[in-house]
């Protein structure tokens, strides 16, 4: 902000003057922000609309046909219902344990890089560096890369997904350990090293009891995540629940009680884990405070 | 924390809290490895061995750095042909081959280095020398393929009657009934910056800008510009246009979302809402939709749109509303409610008060999230992009599916990366002056 008392001698006027003056560049500003950026949301829909098969407009009165036929077909077919959910519970426990396993796997290497990327923790700090660009790399893929490839090498299933997010995991969860690390007290760490600890013995008992609420809190935060990537990659045919999924649409009308089934297991899936996980979460905040 | 209290036995006490605590250090590792040995069996890593290509990562690897040149010969016409990577783009002119294959009428012989020779005779004989292993013939007799191959065949040749493709680390030679193919793997991408019918092709830097021109019709930097953005085997235009693509869906999304979420998180949040029924009806709308998650929003909103990126914006934009009201009703609540009684002390309108009492406390807090979300939706666009076909994620996955264009898959993936961390930093960068430059908001 400009000084508004910079003049020597305060005159009424001239603040007066000066700060209608910054008033109103700050409101051209604001003004030309905006325009562009109403300028970009105009354009960017007309190329994106121009650009797909079906427009902006057509589409819109039919986007409740698909919901509402599905809801019809779903519905006199509910008879079949329970029986659907059974069958494609094994496919959601495979899904879920994709996810849970990625986030532990994820959450493990995302500890040891948080802590070997932490100024004042880390073991070799000349390399923090290096270990913050792993992560940066790590966090850039795009889970759905490295499970295609990785489908070409392993084939098909669980494994790839669970790799391809793991990675994900890692790099993104070491991202927020480290900035956690970072506001750790390192009195505890300093009392070992004086008894001879080594570095894994300062960090498991220095550091983690320390860090450990916040970063239960990210895991839980990250596993609510997960779960929706590995439905995802389940449809690009990395087993799960979104493989049977893209099965029961190819299948088409006809047999849509079978995705109105997997609907119900996903929706019901995601939000129990969320509402368990915001449980924990505000559990794992309010005992950190006291 | 348990808290020790101070009548009663404080020693059985702390062994008591000790005890639980050393069963806890205990019990977690072990839980975790019981799941983990679970997992280990459901996921079958033991048949892992058996179902991963090793050949397929092999080829993938070596395809990813390098390029290969088909060099092929008819069985029936005798016709030679010579194309990188097989593709019509990079087809030799009629007359004309790479400097390491010697022709003779219909007769040729290549060297693909490191004493391996593939040499073509007549009567469609094909012979393959190499270091350390006799001499192998192959020819078409009776519409059957004959080797003198030892039986069994060594683990780098695979054969049948019909067809033989003999593995080495210098090159492929496969025989079938119709054409003896071989491939000579060299470094490189070579077409990438001009296919072969371009004047431009095999042209230095320095040629480039001080040689001679090289089309008559066209100066030598527009010429090469354009036979670069139009070459038709990488197809750098369109895949700057699916990165720009990808980049739109989540821009459009995310702050189409925000722009949706804002006025509807005004009705959710405790302090603001008019009526309490509605709100809490917003609450379970916004609930719902985070519920439904991204994946099944992109197939119905499919199944209206179409492919393309419009559903991909489409469904970036529905799922992050849900996330927006959330977080932004959130945010709302805590703004302090100060601000808005000195404004209504001033007489200001309902409208005025949100405008100048509530929008500057949390905009910044609003903004950082919003651009969050713009970061790792660029990611999601790529994902949603494979499912819709739109973006670069199409590309990738098209580029998978071939199975054999593994250097357009790197090439990709290494502009996703850039695209991302690109995203990241601007965001990031956006973020920090926001919270640190922050001076009111208005």
């Amino acid at each position: 902000m400009a000084d508004l008392s910079a003049s020597g001698s305060i005159n009424t006027q001239s603040m007066r003057d000066n700060y209608l003056a910054m008033t109103r560049r700050k409101r051209a500003y604001g003004g030309v922000i905006l325009a562009i950026f109403v300028l970009l949301m105009v354009t960017g829909f007309q190329t994106v609309d121009a650009r797909s098969a079906g427009g902006f407009w057509e589409g819109l009165p039919r986007i409740f046909d698909f919901p509402a036929g599905l809801v019809r077909e779903a519905w006199e077919k509910i008879d079949r219902m329970p029986a659907n959910l059974v069958t494609f519970f094994p496919a959601l426990l495979e899904t879920i344990n994709i996810a849970a396993v990625s986030t532990l796997v994820g959450a493990f290497a995302g500890l040891v890089l948080s802590l070997l990327s932490t100024r004042g923790l880390a073991k070799w700090p000349r390399l923090i560096g290096l270990f913050r660009r792993i992560m940066d790399i790590m966090r850039a893929f795009p889970e759905i890369v490295i499970a295609l490839v990785l489908i070409f090498i392993l084939g098909g299933g669980p494994i790839p997904a669970m790799i391809a997010i793991a990675i994900h995991t890692a790099g993104a969860l070491g991202k927020l350990f480290s900035e956690v690390a970072e506001n750790a007290d390192l009195k505890p760490v300093e009392g070992l090293e004086s008894v001879g600890a080594n570095w894994s013995q300062r960090m498991l008992l220095g550091v983690i009891p320390q860090v450990a609420p916040n970063y239960l809190s990210y895991t839980l935060m990250r596993f609510e995540i997960n779960i929706r990537a590995s439905a995802i990659l389940g449809f690009v045919g990395a087993g799960g629940i979104g493989y049977e999924l893209r099965n029961a649409m190819t299948f088409g009308t006809g047999r849509f009680d079978l995705a109105a089934a997997i609907f119900v297991l996903l929706f019901l899936t995601i939000v129990f884990f969320d509402q368990l996980s915001s449980h924990y979460r505000n559990k794992l905040v309010k005992g950190n405070q006291s | 924390m348990t808290m020790l209290s101070t009548d009663g036995d404080l020693r059985a006490q702390t062994v008591k809290i000790f005890s639980r605590k050393k069963f806890v250090a205990l019990a977690v590792p072990a839980a975790i490895f019981v799941y983990l040995t679970y997992i280990f069996i459901s996921f079958n890593f033991a048949g892992l061995v058996e179902r991963a290509r090793m050949d397929n990562a092999r080829t993938l690897v070596a395809d990813s750095y390098s390029y290969k040149t088909h060099v092929s010969r008819d069985n029936r016409s005798g016709d030679l042909s010579f194309a990188i990577e097989g593709a019509r783009q990079g087809t030799y002119a009629a007359g004309t081959h790479p400097d390491w294959v010697a022709v003779d009428g219909s007769n040729m012989v290549v060297d693909l280095g490191d004493g391996h020779v593939v040499t073509y005779l007549d009567d469609n004989l094909v012979t393959y020398e190499m270091p350390d292993f006799p001499t192998i013939t192959l020819q078409l007799i009776d519409d059957v393929v004959v080797t003198n191959l030892p039986d069994p065949v060594p683990s780098w040749v695979n054969a049948s009657d019909t067809r033989v493709a003999i593995t080495t680390d210098a090159g492929r030679l496969t025989y079938t009934r119709s054409k003896a193919e071989v491939f000579r793997y060299s470094f490189g991408w070579e077409m990438f910056w001009f296919t072969l019918s371009s004047p431009y092709h095999n042209v230095g830097l320095t040629a480039l800008l001080t040689g001679p021109q090289l089309d008559a019709n066209r100066s030598n930097l527009a010429g090469a510009w354009q036979d670069f953005w139009n070459n038709g085997l990488w197809r750098h235009s369109d895949v700057a246009w699916a990165l720009w693509e990808t980049v739109l869906m989540a821009f459009l999304g995310t702050f189409g979302a925000a722009i949706i979420a804002l006025p509807l998180a005004f009705l959710a949040a405790k302090n603001f809402a008019p009526v309490v029924a509605l709100r809490f009806a917003v609450r379970r709308v916004f609930d719902f939709v985070r519920g439904v998650d991204g994946l099944i929003w992109t197939i119905i909103l499919s199944r209206a749109f179409g492919p393309g990126p419009l559903t991909g914006a489409l469904a970036i934009l529905v799922t992050d509303t849900g996330s927006f009201g959330k977080s932004f009703s959130e945010a709302l609540e805590n703004v302090d409610g100060k601000q808005i009684e000195g404004l209504e002390s001033t007489g200001a309108k309902p409208v005025q008060r949100y405008r100048f009492g509530v929008i500057p406390q949390v905009t910044p807090v609003l903004l950082s999230q919003i651009l969050y979300y713009f970061e790792s939706n660029t990611r999601s666009a790529t994902i949603i992009g494979a499912i819709t076909g739109g973006g670069i994620g199409l590309f990738l996955t098209q580029a998978i599916q071939t199975q054999n264009d593994w250097e357009k898959v790197t090439y990709y993936i290494i502009l996703i990366l850039i695209m991302v961390m690109v995203m990241d930093t601007i965001s990031g960068w956006l973020r920090r002056k926001l919270i640190k430059g922050d001076d009111g908001g208005h």
